[in-house]
């Protein structure tokens, strides 16, 4: 859907002028790349999408989009008591392209009840939010960024801590985006799973390495990635970094 | 028993303070909401009992109660502002400071010899005095708040229920909060005159908090909650003409009463 994918060049940035919480990451996305970023909590993921997201109070280095991006946050962030449905989550994905003084437009609801069905939630549309499981509150998340539209989408952690349904219903729409020429850019503490997907990208602070997984995901690399976080399970290449999946800040 | 019910308005006084609270639900009922939401019961509070002084003001110089709340707002939120940028005390520490410090104020300013008596209105208000130029100005504000509450409401939401990913879906969090602030002075301010600094409070709170235990979307329960003021305002009324009692005290008694029947009721129960 666009020519252009993400670049990123010396980009550095953080929360307070003088410290920074990222240095020196610089690669290249192309539409339909999904790109696995890792890192050990505090490494600069989510740092990492706020300067994308043009949020992040000091960035530093060029960036170049081919639109602005959707962001599909960590569950956590969204408040469970709040008396919205999971359709009305998914409708917050049209708000900015709607008039203060409009409804939202009839091609958007109807989209909407097409990204509800789309990632696997159209009988639960109705329902609150808060009674839903994780695995389907992140579905929900990821549905009202399909409903931007964005050719961008940086997914922050999508896969931790939710059920094997979520997990392989998730994991087939990053497929069909992938397919429709989106570029994904998806934080995780998975490797196994990062190894998979077209680019990786290791942060520690800084950009440790950035290539295709089977160049990256070495030993030497991970260890210089994770530090002491990383934990290697048997069979070779099982290694998977530890957190506590809380948001770094 | 509709006698009962109809009398104490043949009254053009209760009727002027049953169209003046009616006027006041279109305006408290969805704010105390939003309030609840965005868990801003303190400063609600904390806003009304904070202008005290800037009513006493008023009432000393003769000017408008209008007037004195607004500069009492004003005040009260610049002091706040200020405290609570100070890091070792923080937000609840800044507002109690300079609330406490703004009530008695005030309450030293109302009760010495040279004060017209009159700080029970301003705390309690006065719903049966309201004139018809108190109407007007209270249609205005609350007509504006209840505008501005329905024009904001997507962004309310978002940024209520999502504050860290909203700036990526168009929307400012910090904004809205400030928004939300404001249009809380207003009405209190919009309020003050019927119902007094102290008992302004129960008529943005309590409905809410039955509405918000009753029903479990968005809209509904911003339409609840206006109804439920208005229930409460009209019972207040009619309870204190043949109870002969405080019109303001009732009518938050009322709505205070209404928010703990609610909550005996099961979560969710009216809507799904």
């Amino acid at each position: 859907m666009n020519s252009a994918g993400v670049v990123v060049r010396g980009l550095s940035g953080g929360y307070t002028p003088g410290r920074d919480a990222l240095r020196d990451v610089s690669f290249t996305a192309d539409p339909g790349q999904i790109v696995g970023v890792l890192g050990p909590n505090g490494g600069g993921k989510t740092t990492l999408f706020r300067a994308l997201l043009g949020e992040l109070p000091v960035r530093r280095g060029e960036v170049e989009l081919p639109g602005p991006p959707a962001y599909v946050p960590q569950t956590e962030g969204a408040r469970l008591d709040f008396p919205v449905s999971a359709f009305d989550v998914v409708l917050m994905g049209a708000y900015a392209r709607t008039p203060w003084f409009r409804r939202v437009a009839a091609g958007d609801r109807a989209a909407a009840r097409r990204t509800l069905e789309r990632t696997g939630l159209a009988d639960v549309a109705d329902m609150s939010f808060g009674v839903l499981s994780g695995g389907q509150r992140q579905r929900v998340l990821i549905a009202r960024a399909l409903l931007q539209d964005a050719p961008v989408l940086l997914l922050d952690e999508p896969l931790s801590g939710v059920d094997s349904v979520s997990a392989a219903r998730i994991e087939s729409l990053f497929a069909e985006l992938r397919a429709e020429g989106r570029t994904l850019l998806v934080a995780t503490h998975d490797v196994r799973q990062a190894g998979e997907w077209d680019r990786v990208l290791c942060l520690h602070g800084r950009q440790v390495d950035f290539g295709r997984p089977a160049a990256v995901l070495s030993p030497e690399t991970l260890r210089e990635t994770y530090g002491a976080e990383l934990i290697v399970l048997e069979g070779g290449g099982r290694a998977v970094g530890v957190g506590h999946h809380g948001h770094a800040h | 028993m509709l006698g009962w019910l109809t009398d104490p308005f043949a009254s053009p006084i209760v009727g002027r303070a049953l169209l003046e609270l009616l006027i006041l639900s279109l305006a408290c009922g969805p704010l105390g909401v939003w309030v609840l939401l965005y868990r801003d019961a303190y400063a609600a509070e904390s806003i009304s009992h904070g202008m005290l002084p800037g009513l006493v003001l008023a009432a000393l110089a003769g000017a408008p109660l209008l007037l004195g709340a607004v500069g009492g707002v004003l005040v009260a939120a610049a002091g706040i502002a200020l405290v609570a940028r100070d890091q070792r005390l923080g937000a609840d520490l800044g507002v109690a400071v300079c609330v406490s410090t703004l009530l008695g104020l005030g309450g030293l300013l109302a009760l010495s010899p040279e004060s017209p008596p009159r700080l029970g209105e301003l705390l309690f208000g006065d719903l049966l005095g309201v004139s018809g130029g108190d109407l007007a100005v209270a249609g205005a504000l609350a007509g504006g708040v209840a505008l501005a509450l329905l024009a904001g409401h997507r962004s309310l939401a978002l940024a209520g229920f999502d504050r860290g990913s909203a700036p990526s879906l168009g929307v400012q969090p910090l904004r809205w909060e400030l928004v939300l602030l404001v249009i809380l002075a207003v009405t209190t301010v919009a309020a003050v005159q019927g119902l007094g600094n102290l008992l302004l409070v129960a008529l943005v709170l309590a409905p809410a908090t039955a509405a918000r235990s009753l029903a479990r979307r968005l809209p509904v329960m911003l339409a609840l909650s206006v109804l439920l003021a208005a229930v409460a305002g009209t019972a207040g009324l009619v309870l204190s003409f043949h109870l002969e009692v405080a019109a303001g005290a009732s009518v938050a008694l009322c709505a205070v009463t209404v928010a703990l029947l609610a909550l005996l009721v099961p979560a969710g129960r009216l809507t799904h």
